[in-house]
């Protein structure tokens, strides 16, 4: 599973990341984490509002941090 | 954008029958705290101004039309007007964007044509939730879908300028009228500045690897929130929002309860003056590299006007502000071309100072 986290560098972006990162880890999830932070490949991913959360090619989502219980159930 | 249809529940979209059933029962016990928590906040409210009299004069007994005093009765009463106005009005509006996506908003643009979506897009701005850094993926999102390059601005403009902090903090701290005043100025600036940026035909000077990305506007996610998900996204909000800026707000509110304590009545009345005729592009060029939230400046603007400061020049410092910054440009720089970044600051600025001649006249 590849999670990716598209956002430029802002406090909200961040936060996503180190909450999915963070949530990866304690379930032992095999999934590779990466920050995307070039608008272009930003845009490419079909993402318009950060902090976005794409998982497989799948825009799970937009515009907001996850909940914890969210990542949780992506995971599944 | 998200597939509505056989996806796994997604970002706030929770299993809505299960919700409604369990929470169907106490309802009216929820619409009662509610109510409860509204009465009270009015009852506390209303009390804030007695409160800091009888603070500052009888409690810490300072003599009345004191300096100390005087500006600590200015924090006292302030700072928690200030910042249960910003609660409520931010919770209201936390659910208000709840209905508003930057999809849908752009789904909506990206089929009118360009005075009527000039005017919509600086509407839209105020309502659609976007962080400030999404700025250049909105820009890209928007542009590449179809939306009009004028309309795209018309939105990118309003959107940081027109918002519920620096109308909350306008009526709070001078009054209804200027709050509606500069909302409705705001807009047009939006609008009209907008509109020119697309009447100069200048889409070539977009950077070419945007204009080579392809996104479709119709691709909106479907909109699964209960009501109880729309009252928790104004929760949310109030607690992004407030618990950022609420430094900033006393932090403001500091500085102009020392400068209504200490500075003597009149004394800005030369430089800020109706009568200074350059006092307004002065503050429209001295705002546009500086940047703050509407937070940070709207305390130091009370301030300011009741030292005799016109109120044109002032609203024209607190839009050039807020719209117009430095950081903001070189992240723009990204996706438009040199030329392109010159006209938005020239017409966004000369609209603001329209504005600021016009109130200083006017008023």
């Amino acid at each position: 599973m590849e999670i990716k986290i598209c956002g430029p560098g802002c406090s909200k972006c961040t936060e996503a990341e180190r909450l999915v990162s963070k949530t990866v880890n304690e379930t032992g999830f095999q999934a590779t984490v990466t920050k995307v932070e070039d608008f272009a490949e930003i845009a490419k991913l079909g993402v318009f509002s950060t902090p976005a959360v794409v998982i497989d090619g799948q825009i799970k989502c937009v515009g907001k941090v996850p909940t914890r219980k969210e990542v949780l159930e992506w995971l599944k | 954008m998200e597939p509505s249809e056989n996806a796994p529940p997604s970002c706030c979209a929770d299993n809505i029958k299960e919700k409604t059933s369990t929470e169907s029962a106490p309802r009216w016990r929820k619409f009662l705290s509610a109510g409860a928590i509204l009465i009270s906040w009015f009852v506390i409210y209303k009390q804030l101004l007695p409160f800091s009299h009888f603070f500052t004069y009888s409690v810490l007994d300072f003599e009345k039309g004191s300096h100390l005093g005087g500006s600590i009765q200015f924090f006292v009463y302030d700072t928690p007007k200030v910042l249960m106005l910003l609660t409520l009005v931010v919770y209201g509006v936390g659910v208000i964007r709840s209905f508003f996506t930057p999809e849908r908003t752009r789904k909506i643009l990206a089929e009118k044509r360009e005075s009527v979506g000039n005017v919509l897009a600086a509407h839209l701005g105020i309502v659609t939730p976007f962080c400030s850094c999404s700025a250049v993926p909105l820009f890209i999102g928007f542009v590449t879908a179809g939306v009009p390059l004028g309309v795209t601005f018309s939105f990118l403009i309003a959107a940081p300028m027109v918002n519920e902090i620096a109308l909350v903090l306008l009526y709070g701290l001078l009054g209804w009228k200027v709050a509606v005043l500069y909302l409705v100025t705001g807009l047009l600036v939006a609008i009209v500045a907008g509109w020119i940026i697309g009447r100069l035909g200048l889409e070539n000077h977009i950077e070419d690897w945007v204009l080579e990305i392809r996104t479709n506007a119709d691709d909106v996610p479907g909109d699964t929130l209960s009501w109880n998900d729309r009252f928790m996204h104004g929760w949310q909000a109030v607690k992004d929002i407030v618990g950022k800026v609420w430094i900033y707000v006393v932090a403001g509110i500091a500085v102009g309860a020392v400068i209504h304590g200490y500075v003597p009545e009149g004394f800005m009345a030369s430089i800020m003056g109706k009568d200074a005729w350059w006092s307004v592009p002065a503050a429209v060029f001295i705002g546009i590299p500086m940047y703050s939230n509407a937070a940070g400046i709207v305390p130091v603007i009370h301030a300011l006007l009741e030292k005799g400061a016109a109120l044109g020049t002032v609203l024209a410092f607190m839009m050039s502000v807020i719209a117009l910054s430095l950081p903001e440009m070189i992240i723009l720089r990204k996706v438009l071309k040199p030329r392109l970044i010159g006209v938005f600051i020239g017409v966004v600025g000369s609209g603001i100072l329209l504005v600021g001649y016009l109130f200083n006249l006017v008023i």
